[in-house]
């Protein structure tokens, strides 16, 4: 699925990742943990295309694919997909006409014709229960005036709609009430499949104890300094990253 | 300098021809404007409402002006076909600068209810004709009212209210299709009138289109009279080409309790320059006016507006929004006038832009000037371009760039769109803005005339 290889980006002056190796199979879920400012989001912008970060070194290969050459919006008809830690309000731009244009746009990459009003709106709908968002927000702008659950919801209805091979959850266990993740966790949950895989980036537990990771990582100044199975997010909420310092000698 | 020689010149040497094809009442104005011009001369750059047009610039091309009243043959019936789906209106045509006659029975209007040439209504011209469209204060008023021979008028009677919509459509033809010879470029100068009785409603839509491919100067003042508690919407959409300019001077009067909705629209053009001037004179009297601007290549666009609250409790709303792209160059300078004792005066005004080049040029000039001490004035303005975050949003959800710029473009311009009260216009606005986003309309849409 994907292959990253000794991967180094920085945003203006400032190196963030400093030689990322990652490889992700089919069907996989992995987590990533690290104290705050250790460049989790930076990896998730960088492999979604951000802009404002520029890739200084390394690879990364989706699905034998390039990543890197590709513009953003290619990245995600290939399938890549992130759930922003801050999704952006669109003022103006309705959320129906939003998923249209990106469903429209997706199929179009892929040759086939735009998907008529009565299919869409049934997806839609359909789709919207998985994360049980109520059907107003339709007709709303683009998560403007949505609350802090309702914009992570969103998110995964849009996931749900876009049906990616990999999915980037960075970090929307953050805001969220207990039955809200619970929401989003089985939503994701429902949406996994044997040939999808799952990038969760987190700094709780309480969310991979619902998604269920099959490896953790740490990242920690621009590395993976530590890869393991779901017991070192547990080992992580109770003792917190200073030991994996010390680990790898620091102080 | 002395771009207006030419015109004075015309004025002194076609006297005779001008009187003697325009009604007596318009006459009655005509020496006097011509006075106001040749004393104001076009205004310089360094006058204050003019500061961002140069309009001895504008005015400086030798143009024909139809001083004889040639009719250019023309059937608009057969060449325009409106294409405002749902939208039933009345439909009127004006040729250049004259009223198209016709055969055709107008059953759809009310009775007492005028929509006609004002030739026709010599009672209303010296009534009200050249009163608010004072030409002593304004270099392009006088010189409309002093060439002007033709015009319209539009008379509803009190507390008659019009449902159909009104639709003006503004054609430019220089050439007549059995042409031999070249015509010179046209210079036409439009006038109309509306006057609303106490109660009286009625909404207007003009559109401007040009049918073919010269050049074209036109000027264009509009008097409003919107009596007590009476409503007027006014639409003007202006969809030529680039080889047009206009200047165009509205002036609107509104008495006690009375409404005005003004939307002007600019979707293609070459230089425009609009003015507004509303007086409230009524208290307890509401406007909102809108404008949108979608400029690309060289083009120019000047809005200018001044709202004076003379009397208490009147609410203005003001908001222009504009789209510049290439090296279009963008201009509002909008004045809010509160008078003394206008109290309980609410009125907010925004201005926003988008540039889209590095050389795209955007002037805004919001300026609030109070002389009442209880009063609720806001004002605003931005200049800016689209909104990184949300573009890369959207593309990563798989929208391309150009797509995402165009859903968030037309999404700012809907704003304005949507203060329209006619909703099959509406509908019909947004589908034109977002072709004209496309780059798909290249020149007037559904004016059969271009093709």
């Amino acid at each position: 699925m994907l292959e990253v290889k000794n991967l180094h980006a920085k945003i203006g002056d400032k190196e963030i990742l400093k030689g990322i190796d990652l490889v992700i199979n089919d069907g996989e879920t992995h987590a990533i943990m690290g104290p705050n400012g250790s460049g989790k989001s930076t990896l998730s912008a960088v492999l979604v295309g951000n802009p404002l970060y520029e890739v200084t070194e390394g690879e990364a290969y989706f699905n034998g694919k390039n990543l890197l050459e590709m513009k953003p919006e290619d990245r995600a008809h290939e399938g890549i997909f992130l759930s922003f830690q801050y999704p952006v309000e669109i003022p103006g731009v309705s959320m129906t006409n939003f998923m249209k244009a990106a469903i429209n746009e997706k199929r179009k990459y892929q040759g086939l014709e735009p998907m008529n009003a009565a299919e869409f709106l049934k997806l839609q709908r359909e789709k919207r229960k998985i994360v049980e968002l109520d059907s107003k927000l339709a007709n709303r702008s683009v998560n403007e005036g949505f609350s802090g659950g309702e914009k992570k919801r969103n998110e995964i209805f849009q996931m749900a709609m876009l049906e990616p091979k990999l999915s980037i959850l960075d970090e929307t266990d953050s805001g969220l009430d207990v039955d809200a993740m619970r929401i989003v966790a089985e939503g994701v949950n429902k949406l996994q499949t044997p040939e999808t895989s799952c990038i969760v980036i987190t700094h709780y537990d309480r969310l991979l104890e619902m998604i269920r990771p099959q490896y953790v990582h740490v990242l920690y100044k621009g590395r993976i300094v530590k890869t393991g199975g779901p017991e070192l997010a547990v080992q992580i909420q109770e003792h917190g990253y200073d030991w994996i310092k010390e680990e790898i000698g620091e102080e | 300098m002395s771009s207006e020689q030419q015109y004075i010149e015309l004025y002194q040497q076609a006297r005779e021809v001008i009187f003697s094809h325009a009604p007596e009442a318009m006459n009655a104005v005509r020496d006097e404007a011509f006075e106001d011009f040749r004393y104001q001369g076009f205004p310089s750059k360094k006058v204050e409402r003019y500061k961002y047009t140069d309009m001895q610039k504008l005015f400086a091309p030798d143009y024909g002006v139809n001083l004889g009243r040639l009719q250019i043959p023309v059937n608009p019936y057969e060449a325009f076909r409106c294409d405002v789906p749902n939208l039933s209106t009345s439909l009127y045509f004006v040729v250049n600068d004259m009223f198209f006659h016709d055969e055709k029975p107008k059953g759809h209007l009310p009775e007492g209810v005028i929509v006609d040439s004002l030739r026709n209504h010599p009672e209303f011209i010296s009534k009200y004709y050249a009163r608010l469209a004072k030409t002593s204060e304004d270099a392009v008023t006088a010189l409309n009212t002093m060439l002007a021979q033709d015009g319209m008028l539009v008379y509803v009677p009190k507390n008659v209210k019009v449902d159909r919509a009104i639709q003006v459509i503004n054609i430019l033809k220089a050439t007549p299709s059995n042409a031999q010879r070249q015509v010179p470029d046209l210079m036409v100068n439009r006038r109309v009138l509306i006057i609303l009785e106490e109660g009286a409603e009625i909404k207007m839509l003009f559109c401007d289109h040009a049918a073919d491919d010269r050049n074209f100067l036109t000027t264009q003042i509009i008097e409003a009279y919107v009596g007590n508690n009476a409503s007027l919407d006014l639409y003007c959409l202006e969809e030529t080409h680039h080889k047009n300019v206009r200047v165009s001077n509205v002036y609107i009067d509104q008495g006690r309790d009375s409404r005005v909705n003004h939307n002007v629209i600019t979707l293609h053009n070459g230089t425009t320059r609009n003015r507004l001037d509303l007086t409230f004179s009524g208290e307890g009297a509401e406007c909102g006016c809108y404008g949108c601007v979608i400029a690309d290549k060289q083009q120019h666009v000047d809005n200018n507006t001044l709202i004076t609250h003379k009397v208490p409790h009147c609410t203005s709303n003001e908001l222009y929004k504009y789209v510049l792209d290439d090296k279009a160059v963008g201009a509002f300078a909008g004045r809010v006038l509160v008078e003394h004792g206008a109290q309980k005066t609410s009125s907010q005004m925004t201005n926003q832009n988008l540039t889209a080049t590095k050389e795209a040029r955007m002037y805004t000039q919001p300026m609030l000037e109070i002389y009442a001490d209880d009063v609720k004035c806001a004002h605003g303005s931005t200049v800016g371009q689209l909104n990184d975050a949300a573009l890369f949003y959207m593309r990563q959800r798989g929208i391309s760039l150009e797509e995402a710029k165009l859903l968030l473009q037309n999404a700012f311009i809907n704003e304005v769109i949507d203060h329209m009260q006619l909703e099959p216009l509406r509908d019909r606005l947004h589908y034109l803005v977002e072709k004209r986003f496309r780059g798909e309309l290249n020149k007037c849409d559904g004016c059969k005339l271009c093709k």
